[in-house]
């Protein structure tokens, strides 16, 4: 999740980086990722930080289960209540419910987002989670790594690499979401 | 081929909460969505989120309130935030002058939120004119206790509401009991016209102001069963038993016997009605002890939704406000 959307009036389209049949063998390749690095399915639980980690969650979780024959447990979180910049936010941000319906504890938890950008979304979902529970082991699976980070965090899985300015927006858009799927590039005006 | 879509952001909400002045049915829908979010916090073995780190509350009572304030206390600290209290004896601290001082020390402490109870119908509106935080009002003179109302409206709301910005539309709310000293009969009538429903109200003829009648969405009635008669939730507000001694009611046995709400009495009541009351209860007299206790009583979750509501009510106001 990016901390500031910009208004459309003021982004300028530059350029689709993912169409829908790489995004999707995208996931695939993270899901066969996942449960090679867990060594199968076990234990596994799919955390998707809203919006857009959200139905990243479900797919992967179902992609595991084709693959695997166990379905993840699959959560939602909403990281609102623990940002560091919410003083920044001149209007009332939208709360969302947390919806994480399974003991977190000790289980192999994937964190999954659209967009790693600074690395706030990620630090604040690390402080969510762990006031839940104390999972085995927390992992992170993100659609696009854009660069810029401000804080010390990486993912373990990515789908693709983009370097970006600053300028630029990366909007990761889902079948679910947004009606289509695509990775796409914008510039501020 | 769309745009990105921009942030999704609410209306603003006012600056204070004073009374319901100033705020739209999508404001108080957008506060009950945070609601919901607060109540789950309050369910986790963590009973307590970062979100206010680094804000002051400050809880300002000049009347005596244990219930209010600890429920204020509480919602604070849940979020992270700093509190500190000022309770002085209504006597001691007149108002005016004094009131500003207080204020003008209190204020030195960098105070982000003040929580005000006051006896004088006002005093929040005025001290919200001399310090730049926010005022959130706890309940002045008989004027308005906004928190209480917000957190009968939410109870009621997953009991009957509709989804939408009017979810009581076609909802009848009677208010029986002394409607003219109770601030909470006020905002209860400010808040559930604003969401699309209607309100009667009911007592006896000295303690119910005609002027009410004349407000949209309101009307009076003075027979209790009149006023009960296809009702969706009759609320029973509390007897000061201070004004009977000012010679406004005849007697406790009068009282009880044209207005105690009893199960024979909502029977007229549209189906399934419920039962409220703000509290404290004293049992046999507002409501009979066995309608409190049973199934159409709502007593239990208005308790229950107060931390939450106000939870909701402090967030609203501080975040993105410094």
């Amino acid at each position: 999740m990016q901390s500031a959307n910009p208004q459309p009036q003021n982004v300028t389209f530059k350029a689709t980086l993912m169409a829908g049949p790489e995004l999707e063998r995208a996931l695939k390749r993270i899901a066969h990722e996942i449960v090679e690095r867990n060594k199968g399915a076990e234990g596994l639980a799919m955390v998707g930080v809203h919006t857009r980690g959200v139905p990243i969650a479900e797919r992967l979780a179902t992609l595991i289960e084709e693959f695997e024959g166990i379905r993840p447990h699959v959560g939602k979180l909403d990281i609102t209540l623990y940002r560091d910049d919410l003083t920044e936010i001149a209007l009332q941000p939208v709360v969302k419910k947390t919806e994480v319906d399974f003991d977190v504890h000790g289980t192999r938890m994937v964190l999954c987002d659209d967009v790693l950008y600074t690395g706030r979304t990620a630090r604040a979902a690390l402080d969510a989670i762990i006031d839940m529970g104390r999972p085995a082991v927390i992992q992170y699976a993100v659609m696009v790594d854009r660069g810029h980070r401000e804080l010390p965090i990486r993912a373990d899985y990515v789908g693709k690499n983009v370097p970006t300015s600053a300028a630029e927006v990366v909007q990761v858009k889902l079948v679910e979401v947004d009606g289509v799927d695509a990775v796409e590039l914008w510039e501020r005006a | 081929m769309t745009a990105p879509a921009a942030a999704t952001r609410e209306p603003p909400a006012p600056r204070h909460l004073l009374d319901f002045g100033g705020w739209t049915a999508a404001n108080v829908m957008a506060l009950f969505a945070t609601t919901d979010v607060m109540a789950q916090v309050l369910t986790r073995t963590i009973k307590k989120v970062p979100a206010l780190q680094g804000f002051t509350v400050a809880t300002l009572f000049f009347e005596d309130s244990t219930r209010t304030r600890l429920s204020f206390d509480r919602a604070a600290r849940a979020q992270s935030a700093d509190v500190i209290s000022f309770a002085a004896g209504g006597s001691s601290l007149k108002k005016g002058e004094s009131l500003r001082d207080t204020l003008r020390t209190v204020d030195r402490l960098q105070v982000d939120l003040y929580v005000v109870r006051h006896p004088a119908s006002g005093a929040p509106h005025q001290l919200a004119r001399w310090t730049d935080a926010a005022i959130v009002n706890a309940g002045d003179g008989r004027r308005a206790h906004p928190t209480q109302a917000l957190l009968d409206a939410y109870t009621l709301l997953k009991r009957i509401g509709a989804p939408g910005d009017a979810p009581f539309a076609g909802k009848r709310l009677t208010i029986v009991g002394d409607i003219d000293h109770s601030r909470v009969a006020r905002s209860n009538v400010e808040l559930f016209t604003l969401l699309g429903g209607e309100v009667t109200l009911c007592g006896p003829a000295t303690l119910v102001p005609r002027e009410f009648g004349d407000l949209p969405g309101v009307r009076l009635a003075h027979g209790l069963e009149e006023a009960v008669e296809g009702a969706h939730a009759v609320m029973a507000l509390r007897l000061q038993q201070e004004r009977m001694s000012a010679g406004l009611l005849p007697s406790l046995a009068e009282y009880v016997a044209r207005y105690q709400l009893t199960e024979r009495v909502m029977a007229g009541a549209a189906p399934g009605a419920v039962v409220m009351h703000p509290g404290p209860l004293v049992r046999d007299l507002e409501l009979d002890s066995a309608l409190a206790d049973g199934p159409r009583s709502l007593i239990e979750e208005q308790v229950a939704n107060g931390v939450p509501v106000r939870m909701a009510v402090l967030y609203t106001l501080l975040v993105g406000k410094r």
